[in-house]
């Protein structure tokens, strides 16, 4: 038996020795400060350019020193997998210092105006020197859109994935479901362009005395094609979540399909479908395109959603940091601030209720 | 090509709890040693210390000593990659690389130690596919994808990819335990074969297999849920079967307990 | 509409082959306890003929009520694709120049000269630029929180990445135009005056430039694509895992040898729906491009242009003809994302199948 280990050549793959040198724990820090010495030296001796550059050269001396060492002590495998773990690490830092400054920009120059006139008031009879002036009128646009389209959007939703995910087969149910997807990813500002072209431009002027008739509920109809596919898909993973024994069980009992999917299923997938419902309707608030093209953006109180220019909360950002008037970066700032709080407290609630019923499954 | 174990008060611990306590035993070069035992009685985990695969987990560590050829595993600078390389792995399902073909699974291992020869590459493909009593089954399409295999097969090409890099000691996590009795019976012979060459430990939950392949047989057991496991009993095979020294083996093998 | 009895993806979930799905009652005997149940009929076990389906039941009601729904997305992506060309039409007969290559948005002179080329260009170039730099760093993010950081923290930090692709584009819009504008002139100048040799860093003047559309860009893209390719990494099987580490693997030749072949399908697809995305993008654009219509591969001065944007910025002014060609471009990016989007999803489902199939 010993034979055959003394013939065979060790292969290349066997280590002779199960220890290996490695780099002692100071190494990439004293890498990283010779990187950044070095670094300044090469900066700011050859004067090409400031503090950013320093810590830019700096890292990539650091890559470089980081491969160098770990090839020279632990061979090259690891050197590989200490480069490559720094620079995903790197690659999170690099991501985390924008959205950083997006959220600091945003919490700093969004407090300059929040004050209960901002709340109170709207935009109507405020000119380009009048440091007030609110965005009332653009969180009551934005409530009534949103609200139109999650009624619009909802039944039309859940029974298009009920549909599916119950009764389609075949080639039809696999169309649908292909197009929805699809559907996720139609720009908004088409949507927008679709209302336009269609309810804007063609159906309504036929009770508007043939103008053109923009829209709070325009804005709706442009806000629920962008909802729809979110809330099909979302509803459709949570039924299919539902256990088949449930619906089996309820099939015994003698208890017809559609009463057994209204009764048992759906009730079931609540939780989740509320969670994608309410992460569709986040979504929907933060959108500009549409709401710019086909509901007109005015600048006075309007609750009605069916008659006249409205405004929405985004669609005022964006016409503030449009203005010229000194005084509208502070609203535009503000406005923004409070559409990413309304946003984000909506995607967080979405997030926690998503949890606490996976726990529960 | 065959190096012995020894195991020195390992215990190992998953976060807070401790699965396995004070486990010692020495497993001889180029011999079967089975595991075996009630679910839950650490018997997986201790096989997953033997290669550090156990702190590849969130929370788990390790414990004691493990030597191999009388170097201790645990050891500070020892290179884990250099542990597992030495002491390769077969896991309770086949898990061959879905991306990969048969060829590319079985060489996987040498690909990662940086061998690039396409005829060192292919000669060591088919003395581990013949090595793993799949080469014949194989030979005409290395190029599908090792994924379309039955499962039998599929356990048997990850047997050979284990084997391809010419490991010191193999370790295998119940290996039939996802497989049909005659892909059962061709991986029993193949540790036959296998053990002129390796040292091998298996974990197995049927005690006819522990019976049938072993020359060394471990025990494991447990005093309740909760509990760390424990070693119960450790000799020949033959023995713990016909004459165990210990009450709770006696009753395992019967089947009074577990 | 073939009523064949396999599912094909999801059998398994729906009430695969009960019998109701075929529009028979599920157990007769219990649907005559039903209210909507025949009136007439004997109690349960009454040991009379089993009562017939209805034509017109409940049943079939809420089927088609369904059906309709599901029809009705299909429906709304042909609609989209009608009232765009019946509006599109029109403006494009009034074109008096080549709508393809005109280079200049007039369609309110008289008569209308309008041109999607350079909108066209400065839309793909915007958008390949933004992936160019969001995509490796997405990657990377992704494969930290997957499989770098400790388990809690790559939960938490990737709970945050998904705030952040919820953070509404007007808002990046407005960061880009009022804070981040300064930086990147600073950054233009000084590429132009180290690196300007190379065409693309050209003179300024710096600004509004296509740069800086395309790090806003990037930066809104980069949470989409993470939170995506992170899921597909995180799917990854533990076994394929297990079996690279158990032959002696580094983490980044697991990371190479397990989870990159298995995610790429999924890789792909996340960056094909952010480039969707980016191709999409209008709003913060609107707000950081130069809106100029010339083709330029000089990313640093100010001009830049793409189709959303251009429809953001030109809607005010539009008269009818306006409204038309601005139809019309959108047109053609709802064409360009449908075609991305569809090679997306193709992908994917094609990864769906062969995942299931080797399983």
């Amino acid at each position: 038996m010993t034979t055959i280990t003394t013939h065979r050549p060790r292969p290349p793959a066997q280590p002779a020795s199960l220890r290996a040198r490695r780099l002692p724990g100071y190494a990439p820090p004293a890498i990283a400060v010779v990187a950044l010495l070095a670094s300044a030296g090469i900066v700011y001796g050859a004067g090409i350019g400031g503090a950013v550059l320093v810590v830019v050269v700096a890292a990539l001396l650091y890559l470089a020193g980081l491969f160098l060492a770990a090839n020279a002590v632990e061979g090259r495998r690891s050197a590989r997998n200490r480069t490559w773990s720094a620079l995903i690490h790197s690659a999170f830092v690099l991501a985390v210092l924008p959205l950083a400054s997006v959220v600091w920009t945003l919490v700093s120059k969004g407090s300059a105006r929040l004050d209960g006139n901002f709340f109170g008031t709207s935009m109507n009879n405020i000119g380009a020197r009048d440091a007030n002036g609110g965005a009332y009128h653009a969180i009551v646009g934005t409530l009534e859109q949103v609200g139109i389209a999650t009624l619009i959007t909802v039944p039309l939703g859940v029974l298009c994935a009920i549909y599916v995910v119950e009764y389609g087969r075949g080639r039809f149910a696999f169309t649908i479901r292909f197009f929805v997807d699809v559907m996720t990813g139609i720009p908004s500002i088409v949507t927008g362009l679709f209302v336009l072209a269609f309810w804007v431009l063609i159906v309504s002027p036929v009770f508007n005395d043939g103008r053109p008739g923009f829209s709070g509920f325009a804005a709706a109809l442009a806000l629920s094609v962008l909802m729809l596919p979110t809330v099909v898909r979302s509803t459709e993973e949570m039924l299919r979540l539902v256990p088949a024994p449930l619906r089996e069980g309820s099939y015994a009992l003698g208890v017809p399909k559609w009463k057994t999917i209204l009764r048992v299923v759906l009730p079931t997938a609540l939780p989740g479908i509320v969670t994608g419902i309410m992460l569709a309707i986040a979504r929907a608030a933060g959108e500009t395109a549409p709401v710019l093209l086909v509901a007109g953006g005015g600048a006075a109180i309007n609750f009605n959603p069916f008659e006249n220019n409205q405004s929405s909360l985004a669609l005022f950002v964006y016409q503030q940091a449009g203005e010229a008037s000194k005084y509208s970066p502070a609203r535009a700032w503000t406005a923004a601030l409070t559409l990413v709080a309304l946003v984000l407290v909506l995607t967080v609630a979405a997030k926690l209720l998503a949890r606490r019923n996976r726990l529960g499954r | 090509m065959a190096k012995r174990i020894e195991a020195t008060d390992v215990t190992a611990y998953y976060g807070g709890f401790k699965a396995i306590e004070n486990i010692n035993l020495t497993v001889e070069p180029k011999t079967v040693t089975a595991l075996i035992g009630p679910s839950g009685c650490g018997k997986s985990t201790f096989l997953r210390s033997i290669n550090r695969m156990h702190e590849v987990l969130p929370g788990a560590r390790v414990e004691g000593s493990l030597t191999i050829d009388d170097q201790d595993i645990y050891d500070r600078d020892v290179d884990v990659t250099a542990v597992r390389r030495m002491i390769g792995m077969v896991f309770q399902r086949p898990n061959p690389f879905p991306t990969m073909s048969i060829f590319e699974n079985v060489v996987a291992g040498l690909r990662l130690n940086g061998v690039r020869r396409k005829s060192i590459l292919e000669e060591a493909a088919e003395k581990a596919l013949r090595s793993a009593n799949l080469w014949d089954e194989v030979k005409d399409r290395l190029g599908k994808p090792g994924a379309g295999l039955s499962g039998g097969q599929q356990q048997r090409l990850c047997i050979a990819r284990t084997i391809a890099v010419e490991p010191q000691v193999v370790l295998m996590d119940e290996p039939c335990s996802a497989l049909d009795p005659i892909s059962t019976l061709a991986i029993e012979d193949l540790m036959f074969q296998l053990k002129d060459k390796f040292t091998i430990i298996i974990v197995t939950h049927n005690m006819q297999q522990a019976a049938r392949v072993s020359d060394r047989t471990a025990f494991f057991s447990i005093e309740k849920t909760g509990d760390p496991g424990r070693l119960i009993e450790y000799d020949n095979t033959q023995k713990i079967f016909s004459n165990p020294s210990q009450k709770k083996t006696e009753d395992y093998i019967t089947g009074r307990f577990g | 509409m073939g009523d064949t009895p396999q599912r094909s993806a999801h059998a398994g979930t729906g009430g695969t082959t009960v019998a109701t799905s075929h529009g028979w009652p599920a157990g007769a005997s219990a649907r005559v306890a039903e209210p909507s149940g025949n009136p007439g009929t004997p109690g349960p076990g009454g040991g009379d003929a089993l009562p017939r389906a209805k034509a017109f039941g409940a049943e079939r009601a809420f089927r088609g009520l369904t059906l309709a729904a599901g029809t009705f997305v299909l429906v709304v992506i042909a609609a989209i694709a009608i009232f765009l060309i019946a509006k599109a039409v029109p403006a494009l007969r009034a074109n008096s120049e080549s709508f393809w290559t005109f280079e200049g948005w007039f369609p309110n002179d008289n008569p209308p000269k309008f041109g999607i080329g350079a909108l066209a260009f400065g839309t793909v170039l915007t958008a390949l630029l933004a992936l160019l730099m969001a995509v490796p760093v997405a990657l990377g993010i992704a494969l930290y929180l997957s499989h770098y950081a400790p388990r809690r923290l790559g939960n938490g930090l990737g709970f945050l990445v998904d705030l952040l692709a919820a953070v509404p584009s007007v808002v990046f819009g407005l960061w880009g135009r009022d804070y981040f504008a300064q930086p990147v002139a600073d950054l233009s100048a000084w590429l132009n005056r180290y690196f300007g040799w190379i065409p693309i860093f050209g003179d300024g003047p710096y600004g509004n430039s296509i740069l800086l559309g395309s790090v806003v860009l990037a930066i809104m893209v980069l949470p989409i694509v993470t939170s995506l390719s992170r899921e597909v990494f995180r799917q990854t099987p533990t076994a394929n895992e297990e079996a690279a580490l158990a032959l002696g693997a580094t983490r980044w030749e697991m990371v190479r040898t397990a989870v990159l072949p298995y995610g790429r399908p999924g890789v792909i697809a996340a960056v094909m729906l952010g480039l969707g995305r980016a191709l999409g993008e209008t709003i913060a654009l609107a707000l950081t491009l130069g809106s100029t219509y010339a083709i330029s591969f000089n990313v640093l001065a100010s001009g830049g242009n793409t189709i959303a944007a251009n429809i953001a910025n030109r809607f005010a002014e539009a008269n009818d003809t306006g409204r038309g060609a601005l139809i019309a471009s959108g047109l053609v990016l709802f064409a360009i994302t449908l075609i991305v989007n569809i090679t997306a999803r193709a992908i994917i489902y094609r990864r769906r199948e062969f995942t299931e199939s080797a399983a």
